[in-house]
Formats: C-alpha cells, structure tokens, sequence
C-alpha cells in the first residue's frame, strides 16, 4: 500500500474540517479526497466511490462557462493548478451527478511540497448566489 | 545490525534518582551494521556519551537528525569525533523551506548559545539535506521521509539485507483522525515502518494528556502501539518519553497502553542502555 505524502494527509486532515467545499487531487488530476460541503456540491459521496480518475469525475459534471460555452481543459483552474504550478481562478456551471446544476467559483491552487516536489492540487468551491 | 539506545527522553534531559532505569538524555541511538559502519539518530543529549564509546580507530560516522528541535540536536557540541581532525562526520537532516541545513545548525552551534562554531570543528565535516530521499551509508539502504510534527521533520528506515529499522520519534499520526487508525495510505510515517523488525516510535504521553496536546507532535503510548499494529511491525520500543514521566508512571503507563490495545507484537519501553540485535548478522 501506498502511502500518500505528509503534505496531502495533512490537507486531507484540514479539508476534513472544513465547511467549504474543498476538493484534493493528484499531479495526475485522479480525486484523491473530497469533503463533506464538497459531496453535496459534486452530488455523491466519497466513502462510496473513493478516489476516481480525473475520466472518472471531471467529464460527468458538463462544465460551462457564464456565456454556456464548454470550458477547456486548459482554462480549468484545477488544470492551471497542476501544469502551471500557479493559483487560478473561475466562474463557472457545472452539473452534479445528482442532476443539479449549479454556478459555482473555484479557486484552485497547487501543492508544492519541500524540494519543489508537485504533489496535486487543490480547489476550493463557492456557489454563486443570485442576487 | 545492532541498535542501542543512548537517549529515550523527550522534549529536556531529565536526570535524578526517579528517572535512572530509563535514562534522562534526550533523543539519540546508534546503529552498528554488520560490516563496521556506524549511523547515529539524532544528537540529544545522549550521543555525549555515545561518542565516548567509539573507538579511537573511527574514521567516517553519519548522524541522521530527524529535525532540529533542541532535544534532537544539544548534544551534537559535545560529540567528541567532532573534534577529531582523522574522522569524517556526516549529518543528514531536513532543510527548511527557506533555509539550507547549514544555515539552520549554524543557529544553535555559534556564540551566544555555543562557544564553537560549525565552521570551527576540527573534524571533516559534511552536511547533507535529507527530506524525501533515499541514499547509501555503507551496508545501510536509508529511506527518509517528512512525517507529522511542526516544522521539518523526518523519519528514517534503515535496511541491511535481513534487518529493517524504522526510526520514527516525535510524531503524530493521529493529529486530526478522526478515529485513528486510518487506513495505511492515509497515516503518515506508515511506509517507513512498514513491516519493520524494530519501530522506535514518540510514545510521550499518556492518553489523558494527549488529549491536552494536539498538535504538539507527539503520541500517546495507545497511538504509538496502535501504528505498530497498523505498520505490522515486530515490536516496538516506546520511546521520547515525557520529562514529567518517572520510572514508575512509564510502567505504569506502559501496561496500561497494552492492556489496551492487547498487541500481538513485542512491546518495549525504551531505556537507556538498551541493546536489540536485529537480523543475523
């Protein structure tokens, strides 16, 4: 068994406490954790599906942006996070598997371990309130 | 390889009559691999007389440091083959995020605190950045790995061809679980003590006063033999004992923690003095 680096249990530690939605993946985009607020927000649960493949829970959730253009991977913070090693944000809709559509920011940011290691990233989630 | 224990105390040395069987220096072990080479873990305030014991025939000796707290490092003045110009001294430790491993020792070994500074050491010294790397002492394969306590620190997992050693003092795998033990995965230190022969595992307070201090980066003695279980090691020395602990509390607390986690392993509360042959060789 392989055990995940001391940065990311202890972001999984912290995400674990929180009340906003906070998802966790790897430098390879697989979902290695997601928290509670993060679960209503994607519409499942995480002790049901454990980790998924980025396949696995990225291309379910139809994400758009505000003029409902698809958005490209490219333009994804989580995706910016993880090849460009930098904080990105965004606005956009995206689907949960519960059939939900909702408009949400993400801020994303990248995990840079001692000695420069890349080991994943980090989104945070706010759903944007009508005015 | 042979391990003995020169220091089991956590956090200030704690000599006096009610602290003698376990000892009162701070962190430190050595280990003697089978074809002569000698590592020290960490430099509290046992390696003094550690050093006295080494022989006068010593030529290269490589300190491993977990972190650079004080009861990890206050001995290193006092280690006599610092001062002897025939022999290479290796120290591995964790650099910081900002500072070289130089940088940080050069705080503690420069006047005011010491009188001696590191560029001042008569013997060969060389430094060496640990945190996440793999390397080759002699006969030992050394993983290091960062594992949960404030600041920097590692663990380290010492392997000959038939002997593994894990060495995983001031840490708490348990901070923030909300039932521990998580699954392996998701439990730090867990590869390093793997299905070790010998876990030398923080084991500082008893549950009651874990409770008090989460987040400090120590474990409770049911924690420490709880990892084990988990590591499905060999057996398990209990080690950095609290300064507050006597002889007396450690037993005490020692039969308590196995009565409460019934293990199926060896358990030991480590003392100073204590010798374990690992291996057959």
């Amino acid at each position: 068994m392989a055990q995940q680096e001391i940065e990311v249990i202890l972001v999984r530690q912290l995400a674990s406490y929180l009340a906003m939605p906070m998802v966790i993946v790897d430098p390879a985009g697989t979902l290695l954790f997601y928290n509670e607020p993060a679960e209503e927000l994607l519409g499942m649960r995480f002790e049901e599906t454990g980790e998924l493949t980025q396949d696995e829970w990225v291309d379910d959730l139809g994400l758009t942006d505000e003029q409902g253009m698809p958005v490209a991977p490219e333009a994804r913070p989580l995706v910016i996070a993880l090849n460009e090693r930098r904080p990105a944000h965004k606005t956009m809709w995206g689907q949960s598997r519960d059939g939900v559509r909702r408009h949400v920011e993400v801020t994303a940011f990248p995990l840079i371990g001692q000695a420069g290691r890349a080991l994943g990233a980090v989104a945070i989630f706010w759903e944007v309130k009508q005015a | 390889m042979k391990v003995t224990l020169w220091g089991t105390r956590g956090s200030l040395a704690t000599p006096g009559t009610a602290t003698a069987r376990y000892g009162g220096n701070t962190s430190c072990a050595s280990v003697h691999g089978p074809d002569g080479t000698i590592l020290v873990l960490d430099a509290g305030t046992g390696i003094r007389p550690l050093g006295m014991t080494l022989p006068r025939s010593l030529r290269r000796v490589d300190i491993c440091l977990t972190h650079l707290h004080l009861d990890h490092i206050q001995g290193l003045g006092f280690f006599a083959p610092l001062y002897n110009p025939a022999v290479e001294v290796h120290i591995w430790g964790p650099a910081s995020t900002t500072m070289s491993l130089q940088d940080r020792l050069m705080r503690y070994l420069s006047p005011p605190l010491f009188p001696v500074r590191l560029r001042e050491l008569p013997c060969k010294l060389s430094l060496h950045e640990t945190p996440c790397a793999d390397f080759t002492i002699g006969e030992f394969h050394i993983a290091s790995a960062l594992i949960c306590h404030p600041g920097p620190t590692v663990g380290y997992r010492i392997t000959t061809a038939d002997a593994t050693l894990a060495y995983v003092t001031d840490h708490e795998p348990a901070l923030g679980v909300p039932e521990f033990p998580m699954s392996g995965a998701w439990t730090s230190g867990y590869e390093l003590a793997a299905e070790a022969d010998l876990l030398i595992h923080d084991a500082q307070y008893s549950s009651e006063e874990y409770a008090r201090y989460v987040g400090w980066g120590h474990s409770s003695l049911q924690h420490a033999i709880t990892f084990a279980a988990l590591a499905k090691v060999q057996h398990v020395v209990l080690f950095h004992h609290d300064p507050g602990h006597t002889d007396q509390d450690i037993d005490r607390l020692t039969s308590e923690a196995i009565a409460a986690t019934q293990p199926t392993f060896a358990v030991t509360a480590g003392a100073e003095g204590c010798v374990f042959e690992l291996g057959s060789r």
